[in-house]
């Protein structure tokens, strides 16, 4: 598999990032290469210009601030599956992280490159919605802020502008958050991912969010199924009732060889489910 | 055991492997080389119109584009068949296609340039101005009347047509029987997904007139007598084609490829070395692939359970042309093995071997015998189901009983030995059969979908004798060389015909001829894979290497020990009688008085100083055997396997694998064990994740391995193998085939144990790859029933 020729440019800072995405035509950063890299082999993308911004000092922290993580562009999926900070904090995160693919995708791959990338298979999307994340992004305008919930556009689609470099992911703690997934057996993609997080206060469910990827285009909310488990226990009767409602988010489900978009919804279900449990569980503990 | 023939020596192997070491064809870097690539048609069927290289031939770095006149003109003939049934009508094979093309990924044009990068440029630069035509895909549709011709003068898509069997005992036994079971079933199509994609390069000597080619091929000498004959006409005295380090071939890399034509061809053309290294979507769209049937059966029985018949009518996809070997699989590897492990009098099997707008299937590890299997095993438990018997039990009832070696099948084969009793017996007892049935009532209860699975398989390997497979359609042989040669040191060098690509060949030969000369495991060096180093030789398939190519080193060895010994007795002036070889010391002495001896170095030095040899004889220690067994060995397993199927996914979980087989002696325990599980993750694959699938409209929607799902290891929990042994009378080692025994059991028993599982919802059946949705349509149909 060979790439389509391209020149390739390394970036020190984010402002000569951005600098050289202005300048250069057709120019792509590069991460951790893990989704571009294979993109271009199969020659389904073919920047001319690559500008790797992987030796930017300082975009691969992970930090606790306050009530928040906040986690670097660069930082790789392995390191926030391993970070005890994420793990402490946001326990459904570092599930996340830890089903991508494997070691070696884990090891490459970041976090930055994934939310930029909008795969619809991919892990951390459906959390970024759940968990209520905020993504910081730097462009020739500045800086701006962008909740997750109006990050992503549609299939591979992000708000991001051409010369827009992801900084840094703002998630708030909360220890009551939950990954599953149904892993594509050939891929490792996410068929199913499901994302839960619930605050339990004096017995009952005060908030509630469950972020469904890998069904439709772009990871979403099921409002209609954290809605319903509001305002009561979190009893598995309730998870399970407020669950069937799952299905309500995903009118648009999209289907491959393996499982077709009504399979991907039945399995959303089980799956949203089965992450509300732990996710209510770890509330309550 | 012996001193090492029964031993886990280490695989000698490895260090190379893991360092990274190993000499593929992809690092052959030769000076001047130049890189070939391929343009492949994005059609399963067009017509070309034209192809305009204008634009490629431009590009920087690019020597020339040839298209399929180019090898036509150029003396390159079409790729042959080597296995002809009666009657079978062969499609021409064009190196590159001139006018049509008929599968996505058939070769159109070739692009020769300074490196790959440009050469992949130049591929899509080419414009090919193709008129698509309608398409066939279906190993069955392909005979429908309305079916589109794959090639025009071969009628109705059918190559031939083959029966086998007692077809008046057959309809006899449905006749009279009490019951009768009936499945309907696809094996669907594989991809064999080696490793190491294909890969061909080659270096043309002007001055001494002489080629060679270096080729991922599983058996060098028969890709070189193909080269010669058939397709690049250059003389085999001309010609050197060498198989180094081959990161898999599971069959793929049996066949002879349009590729190892074009690249020596094209070296010669320009007059510089030139390499090819398919892409993984390449080996995925070109290599041969596997299986593809679709099958209509029948099992006849009394009410006690005893089998009466089995009838079969099987439509085998062929692909757009005939592979090297294709027609065997479905008939002679396949129709053959249809009796299982029991006695059943009425078999008649019939197979179609159908063309359509794929890639060719041929052999992948198991080749027929894993189909074959497959369908046995599930229309036993569909018995078993019918006359609400434990599927162990009724198996046993109809297994072939020890006394009854060697035992006629119905369907040819003449089964060398075995013990099918003691096979299951031991399974059973490993995997706490009862104790897995009782578990399984309690997780029943419980609400839970627990499956057992059982299966009886057996297996043909190492095809033999060669008038044999001459007689059912073979166009070469299946002996095999093996050569030692002794050197003055008492060094041995090994040469032998088959070829190892991931097998082990380095050690387990090693151990044989160490055991068989006395001397240390060091000294003894395996080569394979040159044609101008080693004999003519057969090479690696059909789990063939120990029984046929670790023959014919015993043969080699006993010669070697008849020269040593009488050398020893004339050094020791002793009578031939009165000196014994030592094969624990690898000393000749006298009789009664070891300190009266010579050591094998020594001997071995005399013969080429050959200052003292007995009278008449000649200097040297050097002998070849060519060895024809005379039968295949039939090896044959037992394996139970619990699993557990989520009630509300679908999703299967493997509880427990246990694997109990039998090879025959063993040469190396830890090799044989890696055979097989291997083989079992292989069949694994096949039942639960594996398909290679084309849209009806010919489309290769698995081309890259983010749609086709090999099996990864946490499919399986670790697999418990053990096995019972129980030599083969056909060969000197007393072993039997252990490359594929592994896969032909596996996916059956994977099935079994998932339709076990679904009993109770009322499923039947369920075509694999058994994937958590085609469960849940399966178990919702029957819910809808
Ligand atoms: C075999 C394999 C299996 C995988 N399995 C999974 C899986 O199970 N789940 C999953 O979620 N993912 C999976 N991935 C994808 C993996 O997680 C990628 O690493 C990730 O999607 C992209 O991150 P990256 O750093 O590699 O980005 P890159 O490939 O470097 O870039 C991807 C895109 O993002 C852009 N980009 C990168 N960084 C930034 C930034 N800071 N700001 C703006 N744009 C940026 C690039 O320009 C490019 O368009 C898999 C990948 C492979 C190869």
């Amino acid at each position: 598999m060979f790439p389509a020729s391209f020149d390739y440019h390394s970036a020190s800072s984010v402002a000569e990032a951005i600098e050289m995405l202005q300048k250069l035509p057709d120019a792509q950063l590069v991460a951790g290469g893990h989704s571009l890299i294979p993109a271009m082999k199969l020659r389904a993308a073919q920047p001319a210009n690559v500008v790797d911004i992987a030796r930017i000092p300082g975009l691969d922290g992970i930090e606790r601030d306050g009530d928040d993580l906040v986690i670097g562009a660069l930082a790789t999926h392995a390191a926030v599956a391993d970070s005890a900070a994420v793990q402490g904090a946001c326990p459904g995160l570092a599930e996340a992280a830890a089903a991508i693919g494997d070691i070696q995708v884990r090891n490459r791959g970041t976090i930055g490159g994934s939310l930029a990338h909008a795969d619809p298979g991919a892990d951390y999307p459906a959390t970024m919605l759940a968990f209520g994340a905020e993504i910081t992004a730097v462009g020739p305008g500045g800086e701006r802020t962008v909740a997750a919930a109006d990050f992503f556009v549609d299939l591979f689609q992000t708000v991001l502008d051409e010369a827009d470099v992801i900084t840094s992911v703002r998630i708030p703690a909360a220890a009551g958050t939950a990954y599953l997934k149904h892993p594509h057996p050939a891929s490792s993609y996410a068929v199913v991912g499901a994302a839960a997080r619930i605050a339990v206060s004096g017995g009952e469910v005060t908030a509630c969010a469950l972020g469904i990827g890998g069904v439709a285009g772009k990871a979403v909310l099921a409002d209609a199924a954290a809605s319903a488990l509001i305002g009561g226990a979190a009893s598995d009767e309730r998870i399970a009732a407020a669950s069937a409602r799952i299905g309500e988010a995903l009118d648009e489900p999209l289907g491959d060889l393996y499982a077709s978009g009504a399979f991907r919804v039945h399995l959303a279900g089980v799956y949203g489910k089965r992450a509300l449990q732990i996710a209510a569980t770890r509330a309550a503990g | 055991m012996g001193r090492y023939v029964g031993t886990s020596v280490k695989r000698r192997e490895d260090p190379r492997f893991i360092q990274g070491k190993g000499r593929y064809v992809a690092n052959l870097s030769l000076p001047g080389m130049t890189h070939v690539a391929v343009k492949r048609s994005p059609y399963a069927h067009a017509r070309i119109r034209g192809i305009d290289a204008s634009a490629a031939l431009e590009m920087e770095g690019v020597l020339r584009v040839f298209t399929g006149q180019d090898f036509k003109d150029g003396g390159c003939g079409s790729l042959p068949c080597g296995w002809l049934v009666p009657d079978t009508q062969v499609p021409d094979r064009p190196i590159v296609v001139i006018d049509r093309v008929r599968h996505v990924g058939d070769s159109v044009a070739v692009v020769v340039a300074e490196n790959p990068y440009v050469a992949a440029d130049a591929i899509e630069a080419i414009d090919v101005d193709y008129e698509p035509l309608p398409v066939t895909v279906d190993a069955r549709g392909a005979t429908d009347e309305d079916a589109v011709q794959v090639h025009e003068e071969i009628e109705g898509n059918v190559s031939y047509t083959w029966g086998l069997g007692d077809e008046e005992a057959c309809r006899k036994a449905f006749a009279e029987a009490d019951e009768v079971v009936e499945l309907e079933l696809v094996n669907q199509r594989l991809i064999p997904t080696a490793m190491e994609p294909r890969a061909a390069a080659a270096q043309w000597d002007a001055a001494a007139e002489e080629m060679t080619v270096w080729t991922t091929s599983q058996n060098p000498h028969p890709i070189r007598l193909l080269l010669s004959a058939f397709t690049l006409g250059i003389p085999e005295s001309r010609l050197r084609v060498i198989s180094p380090d081959v990161g898999g071939g599971f069959g793929s890399k049996i066949f002879h490829y349009p590729e190892e034509v074009i690249v020596p061809w094209v070296a010669r053309e320009i007059g510089r070395p030139a390499k090819w290294v398919a892409t993984r979507t390449e080996s995925q769209q070109t290599d041969s692939h596997g299986r593809d049937h679709v099958s209509v059966a029948r099992l006849a029985m009394k009410s006690d359970g005893t089998f009466t018949g089995l009838d079969v009518e099987t439509w085998a996809n062929q692909g757009a042309y005939l592979s090297t070997f294709a027609p065997l699989i479905p008939t002679a590897l396949y129709i053959t093995l249809l009796s299982g492990n029991y006695r059943i009098p009425g078999i008649y099997g019939k197979v179609y071997g159908t063309l359509t707008h794929t890639v060719p299937v041929d052999a992948y590890r198991g080749a027929g015998r894993p189909e074959a299997a497959y369908l046995v095993e599930r229309l036993v438990d569909l018995a078993a189901a019918r006359l609400g018997r434990d599927p162990l039990d009724l198996r046993r009832q109809n297994l072939i009983p020890k006394e009854d070696f060697p035992y006629q099948t119905p369907v040819a084969f003449l089964y060398d030995s075995g013990d099918y009793e003691k096979l299951m017996g031991t399974a059973a007892e490993r995997a706490d059969y009862a104790g897995m049935r009782a578990a399984q009532k309690q997780a029943r209860a419980a609400g839970g979908l627990r499956g057992v699975g059982v299966v009886c398989c057996i297996e043909a390997s190492g095809p033999a004798p060669s008038a044999v497979a001459g007689s059912l359609g073979s166009a070469v042989g299946f002996w095999e060389s093996g050569e030692i040669r002794v050197h003055p040191t008492g060094q041995v060098s090994v040469f032998t015909g088959s070829h190892s690509h991931g097998q082990g060949h380095e050690t387990t030969f090693a151990q044989v001829v160490a055991e068989e000369l006395g001397v240390p495991i060091e000294s003894v060096e395996v080569v394979h894979g040159d044609t101008g180093r080693v004999n003519f030789g057969m090479g690696t398939y059909g789990s063939r290497s120990a029984c046929v190519g670790g023959s014919s080193l015993v043969r080699s060895a006993e010669k070697v020990r008849a020269k040593v010994l009488r050398i020893g007795a004339h050094l020791l002036e002793a009578a031939e009688e009165d000196v014994v070889y030592d094969q624990d010391e690898g000393r000749v002495h006298v009789k009664g008085a070891p300190d009266r001896g010579k050591a094998f170095g020594e001997i071995a030095f005399a013969a080429y100083t050959a200052h003292n040899l007995p009278e008449g004889m000649e200097p040297g220690l050097n002998f070849v055997s060519f060895y024809d067994p005379s039968n295949f060995t039939f090896p044959a397993s037992s394996h139970i396997c619990e699993v557990d199927i989520c009630p509300e996914t679908y999703e299967v979980g493997i509880r427990r694998y246990v694997a109990v087989d039998d090879v025959g002696k063993v040469i190396n325990p830890m090799i044989v064990e890696g055979q097989i599980q291997g083989g079992v993750v292989q069949g694994v694959g096949q039942a639960l994740t594996e398909a290679g699938v084309y849209s009806d409209d010919g489309d290769f929607m698995t081309p890259t391995l983010l749609e086709y799902a090999p099996p990864r290891a946490d499919l399986l929990p670790g697999i418990e193998v053990d096995r019972i042994e129980t030599p083969s009378p056909h060969n000197p080692l007393g072993v039997k085939g252990a490359g594929e025994m592994g896969t032909i059991a596996a996916t059956a028993v994977v099935a079994n144990a998932v339709l076990d599982a679904l009993a109770p919802l009322g499923v039947t059946h369920v075509d694999m790859p058994l994937t958590p949705e085609r469960i849940r349509n399966a178990v919702e149909a029957a819910r809808g029933a």
